[in-house]
């Protein structure tokens, strides 16, 4: 089953063509990892998706044309983690994840007794129910960050995009992250995260897309994509490949010779 | 206590606040009588001399200084929350700055004198003005940058503008009576004055209540907002569009009154949970206590020097949020 459909999606932002021409389905139970050099697209993928971004082509969620869907009613297929951890106000953390519900009330009503649950349920999976009653704004960096995700599981859509999540987590919270991820898809949701870090990618993602200059340029199993081909023409490094318990295994070790070349002169 | 009983507890007070200076508002003036006597004179439908000074001047009054404060408060709770700055208010817009512009030039050019209903009527055009131009400026994207921005402009043009109208002032009545105006009052206004603004106000509350269950959601920056349903156009609209009816209309019947829009939100902030939606109500009954009060003060401070409401709230407004600034300094650090 397709979650999301995505045909021949352009976007331009200040006269620069960022996304040209990109296709892409993501079925139900995957974990997608978005990956690709600084400038590549991949935010942009995102946001174009979500309408954030104007973009032309075609964008599917669950078998109806996004044009076609209010913000509500795609809020409730789509949850999106933002790169910037924003929290304007000092409003408690059980507060901040329960705004993850907004497009599942209807005006003027309270959250329900099922709201509630997804929130708390949230909350347990992100380990942040400890501090349920604390302002959020006085969190660390990374707790800030496992209360946002909260938020986006609290909203229970069947697709989650996420941009760079793992960015300033401690690799104890990195890894409980990609857990979760892998375990939504396992349950039969679906998460597109834009990553970085190409280990966690490959240890963890069922599939790597690969976006370089605003096209796809590789698509599959992590170990169809992490070629040292790719890693050397894409993002300009020579790594140590291998596998660990039959799963791709990266470490990049250094530019490739010719941009060391480069560098040098 | 849990924080639903201690919002609920927020406004109760707040509430009770309201209506006992409310009740303070009506009994307090030159012509003295005892709270019960003013009450039972309003009441009564006999055309004596305190019924009329109650119905004519005080009940004016009072509901006059009631709903300002409301607007006040509210628009500066949905102004900090929509742009996320806590030192938003209400004239930040440059609402305030060209509802006095069309004002001032109905004194300057006399018209004020002829028909009086031309002040606040213009007052409402300059108002309109501001919000045309401020949301012009801001364009489809509708940045909250772009409205500070835009805001600060249009407010210096119509001050620049004010300006000129006293520099060239043909005689020093007409300025006194501009810089007086511009101090801000509720002295002597009457029914009329209510019944002219009082639309204005409640429309204006009407589209800002609207936006309260976005603004939460703004918490978390404008992008999340707008992928969990959030139209941010349609909050720009209401935001700034209601701020301009209800706030246009208190400033063409009072003048401009600063500080309240901006303390009284910060203040009530932390006692809501920092909530916006829940800030809105909380701030409206704020605002009306704040000026309520301040209404009584400069009549019982200074009887007959007709002290400028504008000038007390500015008097104590600023030392206040000095203090608070230092407060939230020596917390961040």
């Amino acid at each position: 089953m397709t979650i999301l459909d995505v045909a021949d999606l352009r976007a331009s932002l200040g006269g620069q063509e960022v996304l040209k021409g990109v296709s892409l389905r993501v079925g139900a139970g995957e974990f997608v990892g978005l990956i690709g050099p600084n400038g590549a697209g991949k935010s942009t993928l995102l946001r174009a998706v979500l309408g954030l971004t104007r973009s032309t082509g075609t964008v599917t969620i669950d078998g109806r044309a996004a044009r076609e869907l209010n913000a509500r009613a795609r809020a409730r297929k789509i949850s999106y983690l933002p790169q910037e951890r924003e929290i304007a106000w000092p409003v408690s953390v059980e507060r901040l994840v329960a705004l993850g519900r907004a497009p599942h009330l209807p005006p003027f009503s309270r959250r329900s007794a099922s709201d509630d649950a997804a929130v708390r349920e949230a909350m347990a999976r992100m380990e942040v129910g400890e501090f349920a009653d604390r302002e959020a704004t006085k969190l660390s960096g990374g707790e800030k960050a496992r209360v946002l995700i909260a938020r986006a599981l609290a909203q229970g859509a069947p697709l989650m995009l996420a941009d760079e999540p793992t960015a300033g987590l401690d690799p104890a919270h990195q890894i409980t992250l990609m857990r979760i991820f892998a375990g939504l898809a396992q349950e039969g949701g679906s998460v597109v995260a834009c990553l970085h870090d190409l280990g966690l990618a490959a240890r963890w993602c069922t599939r790597l897309v690969l976006l370089d200059k605003g096209r796809i340029v590789a698509d599959g199993a992590p170990d169809e994509v992490l070629t040292a081909q790719t890693l050397r023409s894409v993002y300009n490094i020579e790594a140590h490949l291998g596998s660990i318990d039959g799963r791709q295994m990266v470490y990049p070790l250094d530019l490739a010779e010719g941009v060391v070349r480069g560098v040098r002169e | 206590m849990s924080e639903q009983a201690r919002f609920a507890t927020v406004l109760v007070v707040l509430g009770i606040a309201v209506a006992v200076l409310f009740v303070l508002s009506l009994t307090t003036g030159p012509a003295q009588s005892g709270i019960a006597a003013g009450i039972s004179a309003l009441l009564s439908g006999d055309e004596g001399a305190l019924s009329l000074v109650m119905r004519e001047i005080r009940l004016p009054r009072a509901v006059l200084g009631l709903m300002i404060g409301a607007t006040l408060g509210l628009s500066g709770a949905v102004l900090q929350g929509y742009l996320r700055n806590p030192l938003a208010e209400p004239g930040l817009l440059g609402i305030s700055a060209s509802a006095s512009l069309g004002a001032v030039l109905t004194i300057y050019t006399g018209l004020s004198l002829t028909f009086p209903l031309a002040l606040p009527l213009a007052a409402l055009a300059g108002a309109l003005c501001a919000v045309l131009v401020v949301r012009a400026m801001a364009g489809a994207s509708g940045g909250t940058l772009t409205i500070i921005l835009a805001g600060i402009a249009v407010s210096a043009f119509a001050g620049a503008m004010t300006s000129l109208a006293l520099n060239l002032s043909p005689n020093p009545f007409a300025a006194l009576e501009i810089v007086f105006w511009m101090l801000g009052s509720l002295t002597d206004r009457s029914m009329t004055h209510l019944w002219l603004a009082a639309p204005f106000m409640l429309v204006g509350w009407a589209m800002l209540a609207l936006v309260a269950r976005p603004l939460d959601l703004l918490t978390l920056g404008e992008d999340a907002a707008a992928s969990l349903g959030v139209n941010l156009r349609q909050v720009q609209f209401l935001a700034v569009t209601g701020t301009a009816a209800s706030v246009g209309a208190a400033t063409a019947v009072a003048g401009a009154i600063g500080f309240i829009g901006l303390i009284v939100p910060h203040v009530l902030r932390p006692l809501v949970g920092a909530l916006p939606s829940r800030l809105l109500p909380a701030s409206a009954l704020g605002g009306a206590a704040v000026l309520l009060a301040a209404d009584i003060a400069v009549r019982v401070l200074a009887p007959g020097r007709d002290l400028k409401l504008g000038v007390l709230t500015a008097l104590v407004g600023a030392p206040f949020f000095l203090w608070l600034v230092w407060r939230t300094r020596r917390q961040m650090l």
